[in-house]
C-alpha cells in the first residue's frame, strides 16, 4: 500500500521532531516579521481613536491574545481527544505543549485587559461576562496543568489531562453563555464593550498582522516544547 | 443493571449509615460555612437577605466538593474499585450509582436543611420551595460532574486541593443558575425558566457524567 496516504506517518515522535524542530524554526522568523509589520501599523500608521485617545492601541496585544487563548483551548482538545481516540502519544505531548502558551495568552488578555479598562472605563476589574469566563478560562488550563503535574505516571498524566481537556471544552460554551445570563441579571446598564462600530481600516490590519504573530509565535512555541518534551520522554 | 446500580446504591448507604460521621461532619461544614458570613459581611437583615441565595449555593457547593475526594478513596485502597472495573457489570452503571450515592448521603441532607440556612438569613418563607428546589435540581450535577474529577485524582498527592482546582469551574454554571433561580424569585419574577435550565443541566449530565466518570477509572486504575 505504497499510494495510499500514510496519515500516521509523523505521529511517531522520532519522525516528528525533526520537522518540529523545521516548523519552530521558520514560526519564530514569521512570528517576528508578522510582529515588527503589526507594530509598526500599530504605531505609526493607525490613527489616534476619537473617543479613547491613544490608550485604544493596547487592542494591538490585547484581541490577538483573546482569541488565542479561546482558540488555543479547542485545540489543546482537539489534540487531547485525537490521542484518545487513536492512542498516540504525541497527541498527548501536543495537548501538553499547547496548554503553558494557552495559559500564557489568556492572562496576557486579562492583563492588558484591565490595563485598558483603567483609562476607558475608570476600573482595572468589572465582571463584565467576557472578563468572567476569560477568568475561568485561566482556571481551566491551571488545573489541566496542574493535573498533569501531580501525576507521576507519564501515560496516565497524558490520558488524565486528555479527560479533563474534553470535559472542560464541552462546559465552555456553558460557562460563557451563564456568566453572559448571570452578567444581564446583576447589571442592567453597565459599561458597554461594544466599541464604535467602524474601524479604521489600518487598525484592523494592524490587528490582523499582529493576530497572525500570537499564531505563529503559538506554533513555533509549542514545538519548541514538544521537542523538549519527546527528548524527555524517549530517552531510553 | 438496575439491580447492579440498586446493589452498589444499597452498599454505599450501608456503609455511610455504619459511619455517620463521615455524612455528618459535610453537613455540618455546610451549616458552619453559611453560618460564617453573616459575622464577616456584617448582620445587616437588608445585606444579609440580598447575599443569602448566593452564599447558600457557594456552601453546598464546598461541603458537595469536600466530601467528594471520599467517593472513590476508600474502595480504591481496599482493592473494591478495582473488582468492580473487573466484574461484568458495566461501569458505568456503577459509576452512575456511586455519583447517586454520593447525593444520597452529601446531597440531599443539604436541600432538607437549607430553609434553615435561608431562616438564618431572614430569607422570605416564600422562597423555600424554590431555593430547596433549585438545590434538588442542582446538587445531583454537583455529585455527577465531581464523580469526574475525584476519580481522575484516585491515588495522588494532594488530591484535595487539586480536586477543587479541576472540579470548580466546572460548578460555574449550575452556582450561577441555581442562585439566579432563588434571586429571580426573590424579585418578584418566575424562576421557571431557571428551574428547567438547571433541570436540563442535570439531564445532560445523568446522561454523559457516567460515561466520563467510567472513563476516568479505568485511567486511574490500570
Amino acid at each position: 500500500m505504497t499510494t495510499s496516504v500514510r496519515w500516521f506517518w509523523y505521529a511517531s515522535p522520532q519522525t516528528f521532531f525533526p520537522l518540529a524542530g523545521q516548523i519552530a524554526r521558520w514560526s519564530a522568523v514569521g512570528a517576528a516579521a508578522f510582529a515588527i509589520a503589526g507594530l509598526y501599523v500599530g504605531f505609526f500608521v493607525a490613527p489616534t481613536d476619537a473617543q479613547q485617545g491613544e490608550a485604544y492601541r493596547i487592542i494591538f496585544i490585547h484581541v490577538p491574545a483573546a482569541w488565542m487563548s479561546m482558540f488555543l483551548y479547542l485545540v489543546m482538545a482537539f489534540w487531547a481527544a485525537v490521542g484518545l481516540a487513536f492512542n498516540t502519544r504525541l497527541s498527548h505531548l501536543m495537548a501538553r505543549a499547547i496548554a503553558p502558551t494557552g495559559a500564557l495568552f489568556t492572562f496576557i488578555a486579562l492583563w492588558t485587559g484591565s490595563l485598558w479598562g483603567k483609562p476607558t472605563w475608570g476600573t482595572y476589574w468589572v465582571w463584565d461576562a467576557r472578563l468572567t469566563s476569560e477568568l475561568i478560562l485561566l482556571f481551566l488550563y491551571l488545573g489541566f496543568m496542574a493535573l498533569q503535574a501531580a501525576i507521576d505516571d507519564p501515560r496516565r498524566a497524558d490520558r488524565a489531562g486528555a479527560l479533563l481537556a474534553i470535559v472542560g471544552a464541552v462546559n465552555v460554551p456553558i460557562i460563557y453563555y451563564s456568566v453572559q445570563w448571570w452578567n444581564t441579571l446583576h447589571q442592567g446598564a453597565s459599561v458597554s464593550l461594544t466599541r464604535a462600530p467602524s474601524m479604521a481600516a489600518a487598525m484592523l490590519t494592524g490587528m490582523l498582522l499582529m493576530a497572525l504573530a500570537c499564531w505563529l509565535y503559538s506554533i513555533a512555541v509549542a514545538m519548541l516544547r514538544l521537542r523538549c518534551l519527546i527528548l524527555e520522554r524517549e530517552r531510553e | 443493571m438496575l439491580a447492579i446500580a440498586r446493589a452498589v446504591v444499597y452498599r454505599d448507604l450501608l456503609l455511610a449509615a455504619r459511619r455517620r460521621g463521615d455524612v455528618a461532619t459535610a453537613l455540618l461544614f455546610f451549616v458552619i460555612v453559611a453560618s460564617l458570613f453573616p459575622l464577616g459581611i456584617g448582620a445587616e437583615p437588608n445585606l444579609l437577605r440580598a447575599v443569602a441565595p448566593g452564599v447558600i449555593w457557594v456552601a453546598a457547593l464546598l461541603s458537595s466538593m469536600l466530601s467528594l475526594a471520599r467517593l472513590f478513596a476508600a474502595d480504591y485502597a481496599d482493592g473494591t474499585l478495582e473488582q468492580m472495573l473487573l466484574g461484568a457489570a458495566p461501569l458505568g452503571a456503577v459509576a452512575a450509582a456511586k455519583a447517586a450515592a454520593h447525593w444520597l448521603v452529601a446531597g440531599l441532607p443539604l436541600v432538607l436543611i437549607a430553609p434553615l440556612i435561608a431562616l438564618q438569613y431572614d430569607l422570605p418563607a416564600a422562597l423555600y420551595g424554590v431555593l430547596a428546589l433549585s438545590l434538588l435540581l442542582g446538587t445531583p450535577v454537583l455529585s455527577l460532574v465531581g464523580a469526574i474529577g475525584a476519580a481522575l485524582i484516585l491515588g495522588l498527592r494532594g488530591g484535595g486541593v487539586l480536586l477543587s482546582l479541576l472540579v470548580l469551574p466546572l460548578y460555574v454554571p449550575i452556582l450561577i443558575i441555581g442562585a439566579g433561580a432563588v434571586e429571580m424569585a426573590a424579585a418578584g419574577l418566575a424562576p421557571d425558566g431557571q428551574l428547567l435550565l438547571l433541570g436540563a443541566a442535570l439531564v445532560l449530565a445523568a446522561a454523559f457524567a457516567p460515561w466520563a466518570i467510567a472513563a476516568a477509572l479505568r485511567i486511574s486504575i490500570e
